[in-house]
């Protein structure tokens, strides 16, 4: 019976670790594709979702609009703000030191943090989930709605990314301008804009990533601070510049950390508690860097000589 | 023949650095026009002020109009700039590569254009899904021009194609160049060390001396030209 209840706790933490690592993933995806094109880390990211959480939380319940047209509304705001960012704040320091950017995007963070205190007081709130909290009994495996809910959301999102990036022709030039700007500037590509699509579709991602946290840890200004360290481990660890890595790293570190809370449950690693998750995240980061630099996918920066 | 592109006292410069001082020069419809010089003569800047890569002053036409703005303002005129060192995007696929260049383009036949290059290098069709960056120097400067081919260009710049290419790679890129010049009417304005293929490729070159037009004349006169051969062909 011990082994079978065990089982049913192994899945039932893959589960919700998936869960988890479906928001890192998303978060890992906004940060390489702002990596892939402006060349930095984008510090802003965990703030800009947050702003986007709060977003659609005013609009569910000062509004009284339902929960999904909120969320389109959302994700519509979100990457217009994400165009307007890049176009207002970013663009002006793009040329030059990198340095300058990082700055920048650490001034956004500040900003946008206390921002949203300013406008929405700084105590926790509460936003729905819109999967409800129902539980399912697969088999003596415990699965919660939300958790199957995450996954499907940050799936559909990867996959309907993935297309536009794939097959249509400003995904292609969106990818030329990131890999070869000045190239893409003599077949005719806005490149600029294209940069500010990425901001764009980076702000949309975090969007999602905000509103799929906010139900399960309570919707405050901080809440995406220690989502970002996840997504900065999951993205270090797939490959800063790999957009499959992003999504397979983060689903790796929400299974493992949560791997790492069910084993020490059975005796293995009883010293592991829910307060070194960040810490081991940020141990992944050390490691993946002094040892494989480029991440799982990434391949090996080459400079031309 | 019209006049297809016009410099009119054009000068640009690098920071402190003056590449070009005053360069006048004229490509008709139909030709294939060869600019030499030796290094730093302003060669790749001639065609970087016309693709807009580089700022510049004086006057630069395409069919009359006055050209102004960065590079994509002068794709989207009709101007295929292959740079030197291969222009194409490594990371991205032989078709993929193939579609960029048809990016400015808003018609539905880019299909059929595939089909056009694919006449000239079928290996680009077969080996469609391979990423630019595994193929061999050659076949990059042969899908980088492929590439410009696909937005049907009004006007080719070639820079330096045949750097660090072997001879028989060479003059198969120049025979391809001058096949599509005769069968096509591809206008060209190709920019070469090699003064030796540029002039048996085109009809007219101009020679560049520290940023200015030093010598102009028919491909055939400059061969004859005895500054020429002893500066440029070497005997």
């Amino acid at each position: 019976m011990l082994i079978v209840a065990a089982f049913a706790d192994f899945m039932q933490q893959v589960v919700s670790g998936l869960a988890a690592g479906g928001v890192y993933a998303l978060l890992a995806l906004a940060l390489v594709i702002i990596h892939r094109s402006t060349g930095v880390i984008n510090f802003a990211q965990g703030e800009m979702a947050t702003l986007s959480t709060y977003i659609a939380w005013n609009l569910t319940v000062n509004h009284g609009w339902s929960y999904w047209p909120a969320f389109v509304a959302t994700l519509a705001i979100s990457f217009v703000g994400g165009v307007g960012i890049h176009r207002v704040v970013i663009r002006p320091v793009e040329r030059g030191n990198v340095l300058r950017i990082v700055i920048v995007t650490i001034g956004l963070l500040v900003g946008i943090n206390g921002f949203v205190i300013w406008k929405w007081g700084g105590e926790p709130q509460q936003l729905q989930s819109p999967f409800g909290t129902n539980t399912y009994d697969v088999g003596g495996v415990v699965i919660a709605a939300n958790d199957i809910g995450t996954i499907a959301v940050a799936l559909a999102i990867v996959v309907l990314l993935w297309a536009l990036f794939q097959f249509t022709k400003v995904g292609l030039a969106l990818r030329a301008a990131a890999v070869n700007p000045e190239e893409a500037r003599l077949v005719g590509v806005r490149v600029t804009w294209m940069l500010a699509l990425g901001w764009g579709l980076a702000a949309l991602l975090g969007a999602v990533a905000g509103m799929l946290t906010a139900p399960a840890v309570g919707l405050d200004p901080n809440m995406m601070a220690p989502v970002l360290i996840y997504a900065f481990a999951a993205a270090i660890l797939g490959g800063i510049d790999s957009p499959l890595g992003a999504v397979v790293g983060g689903l790796v570190l929400g299974v493992l950390l949560n791997m790492l809370s069910y084993l020490s449950q059975y005796g293995a690693f009883d010293w592991f508690t829910e307060e070194l998750r960040l810490p081991t995240a940020l141990l992944i980061i050390l490691v993946v860097l002094l040892v494989r630099p480029q991440g799982i996918f990434g391949r090996p920066e080459m400079k031309r000589v | 023949m019209r006049t297809l592109l016009e410099l009119d006292g054009v000068a640009a410069r690098y920071g402190p650095v003056q590449a070009l001082r005053d360069v006048s020069l004229v490509v008709r419809e139909g030709e294939i026009v060869a600019v030499l010089g030796a290094n730093g003569a302003g060669k790749t800047t001639t065609l970087r002020a016309i693709s807009g890569t580089v700022s510049w002053s004086g006057a630069i036409e395409l069919d009359g109009k006055q050209l102004k703005g960065g590079p994509e303002r002068s794709a989207r005129a009709g101007i295929a700039h292959v740079p030197e060192g291969r222009g194409t995007f490594v990371e991205l696929t032989v078709t993929e590569n193939l579609k960029l260049g048809a990016y400015t383009r808003r018609d539905r036949s880019v299909k059929a254009d595939v089909a056009r290059i694919a006449e000239y290098f079928p290996w680009m069709v077969e080996r469609g899904g391979q990423r630019a960056g595994t193929l061999s120097g050659g076949e990059q400067q042969m899908l980088a021009l492929g590439r410009a081919l696909m937005g049907r260009p009004r006007l080719l710049l070639l820079d330096e194609p045949s750097l660090g290419l072997a001879p028989m790679i060479v003059r198969e890129f120049f025979r391809i160049v001058r096949e599509l010049n005769e069968k096509e009417g591809l206008t060209v304005l190709v920019v070469e060390q090699d003064a030796r293929i540029a002039l048996n490729a085109s009809r007219r070159a101009y020679v560049l001396e520290v940023g200015r037009v030093a010598l102009t004349g028919t491909s055939d006169e400059l061969r004859g030209d005895e500054s020429v051969r002893r500066s440029y062909l070497g005997y």
